[in-house]
């Protein structure tokens, strides 16, 4: 079966696909293993080569040891070859070494479908606002392949299968736009999901150890970004909640405490703050809230785990959108179960001797748990302590110790971490919480982005009759750090790095803030788009289930596709004629023609007229009239009577003879 | 690509059960639900398509639209990837899927548009002998302002026999080879005109039948045979001085004619002589006659007679064809060649 429309594949074809599968390819070579870069950059330089020397393709046998090659390389690299990473590399090694096998058009059509789905597979990685532009050229590039390789004979010129390319896909932009409001979208996944799906971010850690915030900390990537109700709350009320953290071994701070679904009483007081969240991914279950979040609002597929976190029922893979509703006052847990009280106490004396005896000899002066929390304070406030990025390097068995008493240099995670030590060492129940604090306002949109430079720890501790409280040991060092920002936190020769630069040209903040406006709508809007916000949107055009969906959808589909396919058969109509006189005459010959009088080409219209008037003699008289207009328009150049030659066009209606189907 | 077959209903295809022609029936719509569509649908076509001289425009009901194993292939790649965005509920797999699908949707305009309103008109067409292949020509024209782009024009049942870009506003030809297998005339039957273009992903075509003819000569039998002496005749005619034997004409004179030749009552009123030309006798071997190939069958006869025909027109020598109802010549050329093997042709046939 001749399946294409020519087996012979030109060379300046296979140099266009080439090129358009580099192009395809590019965005994943930042994230293969370095061999197999190479590898595949060597083949299509190998296949282009080849292609002006008209070789031959390698036999069946040393393509079948490449493909094998290519399966263990793979394995080797990545330990297996499924999943995201290892899968997407298997399909990116295969569609260069197809190109070893690829000498006709019908293998151009298979590169083309398998370049379509790289072109997929990258947005595994990223869904950033670029690789829209990335997918609108790949797509035109492909599609231009596609053509190209469905044109019989000679190469087409690049502009024509371009211009083709390029207004395919742009008639299509507005059918892609009805299906992605309109399909009816199922909550994801189908099936399981590979353990590595989604793309790899930097975030907070289910584990904390001293260096792991200031790491963490300079990365500019958005963690989240709020948009308040009403007037957002002080600078220095936004502490955003994520990992609270219950083990300590002396060093390394985990999650431990108690059962999460066990419940979190809290007591909700003053005004509500309601907010709206649009989470990046970072694959963990968390999802971050100011305290104390009032949980008869809670976001859907989401809980309240027993320290008050928020919690999403499945790890947060693709973009998030929720509500929450957030008291600033409140009384959390005023009743401390025993085991919470026992959880909250837990700590390795033996480790850090000096921290304890500290904490006991401010418990022998007789300080109450408030006292003993606002001696703490007062010695990171009133003591030689520091705030830096570039604390020293804690190489003891006992951190702790050593921090409190010979470094004093550190990031919140030492200071969170030594006040809570400080607290269980003194009878006083307390927790590290990690999260968020601040956030930069954006005055374009009027919406916070919070970055991973906010990222903070803080502690709690349990007063009787007050519950769970707040206390952040860094803003006793560092007051700018929570009034502020990091930057004006740090001391003066502790430059952050460029990016995290709040300070600097107007113009600047102002394009930043533009961008980060756009990403944020690109996020809330695009690719937050799922059931929920579908459900949402299409509720309020009182469009409900998927039927209605569906219609919508097929009924706005048509349309589209039938303004376009109108177009396509306008310009497939033969073009109106400049020589109007001509047209008219056409226009009712044409209507003698269905009969099968067709005027010849050598035939005059004179002599046209008396043998058609021969066969129809009824119309003798029309006929008539109509060739002396049209006599007199044309070859006279009679102005006056182009006007009369077009109404006896109009008038001529001859009846037909024969019905035709 | 491939022209849609015919798919005429064999015995074979549908001797599941020849007893019980219903059964075999229901087992070919069981068993291949697909082909006896298709073979439906080619049937409601055929039945469609009427002979007619021409020329005829490709109108938008006539062209019919179908998916081919590149569009089948492309319907499972969007399906799996749809599927895959929905598994990682990814926007922008969603979006691809979706222009995707739409490039897919529009194809079908273009693919539809690539054929419509284009005129299609016999072109020439010359003799050939049974054995060889005719080769119709057809011209293709396109009144709109936008090329169409690999139009494909071939038999029903066989691949593509050419392929064609035609120009906006312009007029290309195209050669549809048929095999001549039979002497007498040769009926074009109805072809098809076919496009993928632009995505590969849609298979749009149409039938017509124009009233192309050609006739199609007698395979030349081998050569050896000589033609046999006409009775009655000597058989040495054909030693006498070619040429000087029957008056037929006065031509222009030319350096070399004899002045016996020149025609001296016309030399007074004009300025260059004219001189007497003589034609020869035919020579009783350049008769060709049909009756006196005695011992043959009638097809062998003809043949020979072509052979003959064509020996005499490549020595140059005038030749006389003899058919029971029908003599042609004495004469040379061309035009005498094929009135010649016309005849030889449609000897017997009732046109």
């Amino acid at each position: 079966m001749s399946a294409t429309v020519n087996s012979y594949l030109h060379v300046a074809t296979l140099l266009r696909l080439l090129a358009v599968l580099l192009f395809v390819l590019a965005p994943h070579f930042a994230r293969l293993p370095g061999w197999e870069t190479a590898a595949v950059l060597a083949v299509i330089g190998w296949r282009a080569w080849v292609a002006q020397r008209h070789f031959t393709m390698p036999s069946k046998w040393i393509r079948g040891v490449l493909a094998l090659a290519a399966f263990v390389a793979v394995h080797l690299s990545y330990g297996r070859i499924n999943g995201q990473h290892a899968g997407v590399a298997l399909l990116v090694v295969m569609a260069a070494l197809k190109l070893t096998e690829m000498d006709q058009r019908r293998d151009v059509m298979v590169m083309v479908f398998l370049m379509y789905f790289v072109c997929t597979t990258h947005f595994l990685f990223s869904q950033e606002l670029w690789t829209l532009v990335y997918l609108l050229l790949a797509a035109i590039a492909i599609t231009t392949v596609l053509i190209e390789s469905n044109h019989a004979g000679e190469t087409l010129p690049l502009n024509v299968t371009l211009r083709r390319g390029g207004s395919l896909v742009a008639q299509a932009l507005p059918l892609m736009l009805v299906m992605f409001v309109l399909f009816p979208r199922v909550p994801g996944p189908l099936w399981g999901l590979p353990s590595d799906a989604g793309a790899s971010r930097s975030g907070l850690s289910d584990r904390m150890s001293p260096g792991d915030i200031a790491s963490l900390i300079l990365s500019d990537d958005p963690a989240f970004r709020v948009r308040f109700d009403g007037e957002a709350p002080a600078q220095n009320q936004l502490y955003w909640r994520g990992p609270v953290f219950w083990d300590f071994d002396g060093r390394e701070w985990s999650a431990g405490g108690p059962v999460a679904t066990a419940p979190y009483p809290v007591q909700l007081q003053g005004t509500a703050i309601g907010y709206e969240v649009t989470l990046e991914p970072h694959r963990a279950m968390w999802l971050f809230a100011l305290d104390a979040i009032d949980q008869s609002q809670l976001p859907p597929a989401s809980l309240i785990a027993a320290d008050g976190r928020l919690l999403a029922e499945k790890p947060v893979r693709e973009r998030q959108l929720y509500r929450a509703v957030s008291h600033p006052s409140y009384l959390a847990q005023p009743e401390l179960p025993p085991l919470h009280r026992r959880l909250a106490l837990r700590l390795p004396r033996a480790l850090n001797p000096k921290t304890v005896a500290l904490a006991q000899q401010w418990r022998s002066e007789g300080k109450d748990d408030a006292a003993i929390v606002d001696a703490a304070l007062g010695m990171f406030r009133n003591e030689l302590f520091f705030y830096t990025l570039k604390p020293p390097l804690l190489e003891s068995t006992s951190p702790v110790d050593m921090f409190l008493f010979e470094t004093r240099r550190g990031f919140c995670e030492h200071y969170a971490s030594a006040f809570t030590s400080l607290m269980r060492a003194a009878g006083i129940p307390a927790r590290v919480v990690t999260g968020y604090q601040g956030g930069s306002r954006n005055a374009v949109g009027n919406y916070y982005t919070v970055r991973q430079s906010d990222a903070h720890a803080w502690s709690e501790v349990w007063l009787p009759a007050r519950g769970w409280l707040r206390v952040d040991p860094t803003a006793a060092v560092a007051p700018n750090r929570v009034e502020k920002d990091l930057e004006s936190a740090l001391g003066a020769g502790e430059a952050l790095p460029f990016a995290l630069r709040r300070s600097g040209s107007a113009l600047f903040a102002q394009l930043s803030a533009r961008w980060d406006w756009v990403n944020a709508q690109w996020n809330r809007w695009v690719l937050a788009y799922g059931p929920d916000l579908q459900k949402d949107l299409l509720g309020r055009f009182g469009l409900e289930g998927w039927r209605d969906l569906m219609l919508a959808m097929i009924v706005a589909l048509s349309a589209v596709t039938g303004v376009f396919g109108f177009i396509a058969l306008r310009r497939a109509l033969p073009a109106r004629l400049e020589d109007e006189p001509l047209r008219h005459w056409r226009a009712a010959t044409a209507r003698l023609a269905r009969d099968g009088l067709i005027q010849k080409s050598q035939e005059g219209p004179q002599q046209f007229v008396a043998r058609v008037i021969e066969q129809r003699p009824e119309l003798a008289s029309q006929l008539h009239a109509l060739l002396k207009a049209y006599l007199a328009a044309r070859y006279i150049g009679d102005r006056s009577a182009t006007p009369v030659l077009a109404d006896q066009a109009r008038q001529f209606r001859p009846r037909r003879i024969k019905p035709v189907d | 690509m491939r022209i849609r077959p015919t798919l005429s209903v064999t015995p074979e295809a549908l001797n599941l059960d020849s007893r019980d022609p219903f059964l075999a029936r229901l087992a070919m719509i069981l068993f291949h639900p697909l082909k006896v569509l298709r073979r439906r649908i080619n049937a409601y076509v055929a039945s469609r398509v009427t002979r007619q001289p021409g020329p005829v425009a490709i109108p938008r009901h006539r062209i019919y639209i179908v998916p081919t194993r590149f569009g089948y292939g492309y319907g499972v790649l969007l399906l799996v990837m749809l599927l895959g965005a929905m598994n990682y509920s990814n926007s922008m797999a969603f979006a691809l899927t979706f222009l995707l699908m739409g490039l897919g949707l529009l194809g079908m305009h273009h693919t539809h548009g690539n054929l419509l309103s284009l005129r299609l008109r016999a072109g020439k067409v010359a003799p050939v002998f049974a054995g060889e292949e005719a080769r119709f020509e057809l011209w293709l024209e396109n009144p709109s302002p936008t090329t169409r782009y690999t139009i494909a024009l071939g038999w029903p049942d066989a691949p593509p026999a050419a392929y064609l870009d035609v120009p906006a506003q312009g007029h290309v030809a195209g050669h549809l080879p048929l095999a001549a297998a039979q002497r007498g005339w040769l009926r074009a039957p109805r072809f098809a005109v076919a496009t993928e273009f632009p995505l590969g992903l849609l298979h749009a075509w149409t039938w017509i039948e124009l009233d192309m003819n050609t006739v199609v000569y007698p395979t030349p039998a081998a050569e050896g045979r000589t033609p046999p002496v006409a009775a009655g005749d000597s058989g040495h005619t054909a030693s006498h001085r070619a040429g000087v034997d029957e008056f037929v004409g006065l031509r222009r004179y030319a350096p070399g004619d004899t002045p016996r030749t020149i025609h001296w009552k016309s030399f007074a009123k004009l300025d260059t002589p004219l001189v007497k030309h003589f034609g020869e006798t035919i020579a009783s071997e350049r008769i060709f006659n049909f009756d006196a190939l005695t011992g043959l069958a009638t097809e062998d006869r003809l043949s020979q007679l072509c052979r003959w025909v064509l020996d005499a027109e490549a020595a140059r020598e005038p030749y006389v064809l003899a058919l029971p109802q029908l003599t042609l010549g004495p004469a040379l050329g061309e035009a005498h060649q094929h009135a010649c093997l016309r005849a030889l042709a449609l000897h017997g046939t009732s046109t």
